[in-house]
């Protein structure tokens, strides 16, 4: 099957160091994948890469077959990218409701902002998406009073308003609860195959829970992918992230050295 | 939301609805009769840097443009309603005076169709607007935001400054343009019943220039302004391109500021260079802070109220009214961050009666007081416990 997306020996280099190091990768449609990989792997760099933030010095980006270097994020996102921010971005001073009227599917433009309406349909969306995330009687509350949970929840839903193809997922778990965290694995697994969905995430119990091929990002590169029991055996793997049979790297040597001093 | 839909149905329904554009009508019919000419003009003058003051408040207060060249604009719209009357003055084909000292003989190009009071009545918006939105696609496309947009319009206004006061030839220089003494409709259109007429038509257009803000910042494309200053990136990835809607805002709060401008020289006589002095445009955001950013009301009440202290306290004591507009507007950076109408709407008035002991202090989180969920939750406790109490002691009392 061809890839909807491919990464192509992408190379990012930012004054000289290197964030993405020749990464190839390439996503099936209807695929859920997850990225995991150290601080600093350059996780953050790949999706800035994709949704056109950062232009890559080297390499192409494809998305149906099309390349998306140059062209700017909001074509990109009108392509059918859509991307959950690593701290919950939502709308501060708009209720939960006007967040999901701006990101659902429809004319962006401002002509059709001040003079269209929304249609039967979007309404509709947006209220069953209300319903999803439990907001719907938040009323005229401002989102920026909304927990930490709701407000994860709510850019999700503003992201499923998208309606996007392709959803990048920037640790979409951080700081929420047990029963929060379950409840989002169910949601993503539910929305791979009508979409394909990447997600990046450093809760390794989630990313278990998510059942799916995972790729392991280090100093930018491609470290291994397959399944979370073959990545957790990948005596690379286990050195990136421990660092302990690495005896040669400084930042361990001091480490253990100051454990060693401590009384 | 449809409670208060029928109930302009019965005259005290009616009133209660309508009772502010009630009070504006009567004020703005009887005024005129009952303030003295110079009092009235100054009104009138006030008023109109409303209109400005709601284009500001429209890309700063909403959008969260901060920009200090509204100037440029202003005094654009106040040069052609101020060249369009020196030319409507004169029999045809004699020039203004002005251009004789500098040996003009012939009227420069770019003035020729402001002969033609239509065309003089589109260029006072459209010429500012058409400026703003050059200025603004290329400043915007190129994403400068934040202090740099700020300082990029503060120099743009320089440089207009500069090149207005040397253009002897072309606009008289530092002096300006007159229209005091211009006719207009055969009248003086410095004369008291031409000045009032000028009253009600600046009433007239800052009550239009208001629907238009309210217009454009109600519903989505509202939304979208504040989300823009909320979170640009956030909206762009959402798929939307901000430079359309900042470059679109931009031009309307440059044909505001034109409007402005122009009907503020008519009422005040002349337009120099000095309104793109860099001074006057900071004070035009003065205003809006002062007013309420993010309240189109805010903004009017803060123009006019502002330099109506300003002329009354200039004229008693002529020294201390910068000390007074610099507390001001450190009183609001510190105090009051959303302005007058700001801190009435979130209850500021209230919290000095409770301060004073005249007021029942409200809830320590007036969200909950009205969460739906939580009240509902509330009323159940309640119930239950009012059931448990009557089980215990079905007589009530004490024992």
């Amino acid at each position: 099957m061809k890839p909807l997306l491919e990464l192509r020996s992408v190379s990012v280099s930012f004054d000289g160091f290197l964030a993405l190091n020749d990464l190839n990768l390439a996503l099936a449609p209807g695929e859920l994948r997850a990225v995991i990989g150290p601080n600093g792997a350059g996780k953050t760099t790949f999706l800035d890469v994709i949704t056109g933030k950062v232009r890559p010095t080297r390499g192409d980006v494809v998305f149906r077959g099309q390349s998306l270097l140059g062209i700017s994020e909001h074509r990109i996102a009108r392509l059918g990218i859509g991307r959950k921010f690593q701290t919950p971005r939502v709308y501060q001073n708009l209720t939960p409701r006007r967040n999901l009227e701006l990101a659902v599917k429809g004319s962006h433009s401002p002509f059709a902002l001040l003079l269209g309406r929304l249609s039967g349909e979007q309404r509709e969306r947006v209220q069953e998406l209300l319903a999803v995330v439990g907001l719907e009687r938040s009323g005229s509350r401002p989102a920026g009073s909304l927990s930490h949970g709701q407000k994860q929840w709510l850019e999700i839903a503003m992201l499923l308003a998208q309606d996007p193809d392709l959803l990048l997922v920037d640790e979409p778990v951080a700081g929420l609860s047990d029963e929060e965290t379950e409840r989002t694995g169910e949601l993503l697994r539910h929305l791979a195959g009508d979409h394909t969905v990447l997600v990046i995430e450093h809760d390794m119990d989630f990313i278990r829970e998510l059942n799916c091929p995972v790729t392991v990002l280090h100093e930018g590169h491609v470290l291994c992918e397959g399944s979370m029991d073959v990545v957790q055996n990948d005596p690379r793997v286990i050195e990136v992230y421990l660092g302990i049979e690495d005896d040669e790297s400084p930042a361990v040597n001091s480490a253990v050295g100051s454990l060693q001093e401590m009384p | 939301m449809t409670i208060t839909s029928n109930s302009s149905a019965t005259p005290a329904g009616f009133l209660r609805r309508w009772w502010p554009w009630i009070a504006i009508i009567a004020a703005a019919l009887i005024l005129p009769f009952v303030l003295p000419p110079l009092r009235l003009n100054l009104l009138g003058r006030f008023l109109s840097l409303g209109i400005v003051a709601l284009g500001i408040d429209l890309i700063w207060g909403y959008t969260g443009l901060l920009s200090l060249g509204q100037g440029i604009f202003f005094a654009l719209g106040g040069y052609a309603i101020a060249m369009y009357l020196q030319l409507d003055s004169l029999p045809p084909g004699q020039l203004p005076e002005f251009f004789g000292l500098y040996g003009v003989k012939a009227l420069p190009l770019f003035w020729q169709p402001f002969n033609s009071p239509w065309f003089t009545l589109i260029a006072i918006w459209v010429v500012p607007a058409v400026v703003a939105g050059l200025l603004g696609y290329l400043v915007f496309r190129n994403r400068i935001k934040g202090v740099y947009f700020s300082i990029l319009t503060q120099a743009a206004l320089l440089v207009f400054f500069n090149f207005f006061n040397g253009q002897q030839k072309l606009i008289n220089g530092t002096n300006g343009l007159k229209t005091d003494t211009a006719s207009l409709f055969g009248q003086m259109v410095g004369s008291d019943a031409m000045q009032r007429n000028l009253f009600w038509l600046t009433v007239l257009l800052v009550i239009a220039a208001w629907y238009l803000c309210r217009w454009l910042t109600t519903g989505r494309f509202g939304d979208a302004l504040i989300a823009i200053r909320d979170d640009e990136p956030r909206l762009r990835f959402t798929g939307y391109n901000p430079t359309a809607f900042k470059t679109l805002v931009f031009t309307v709060a440059g044909a505001l500021a034109g409007v402005s401008g122009a009907l503020y020289t008519v009422q005040s006589g002349i337009i120099s260079p000095q309104y793109m002095a860099v001074p006057f445009s900071i004070e035009m955001v003065i205003w809006v802070a002062v007013g309420g950013r993010g309240t189109l009301i805010g903004a009017v009440l803060g123009a006019v109220l502002i330099n109506y202290a300003k002329s009354l306290i200039s004229e008693q004591l002529p020294e201390t009214w910068l000390f007074i507009q610099g507390g001001l507007f450190l009183l609001v950076v510190t105090a009051l961050p959303d302005g007058v109408v700001g801190w009435w709407r979130l209850g500021g008035p209230r919290r000095i009666l409770e301060m004073l002991g005249s007021a029942s202090p409200t809830a320590t989180y007036p969200g909950l007081d009205l969460d739906p969920e939580v009240q509902a939750e509330k009323r159940a406790i309640e119930a239950r416990a009012l059931a448990e109490e009557s089980r215990v002691n079905p007589y009530g009392g004490e024992p």
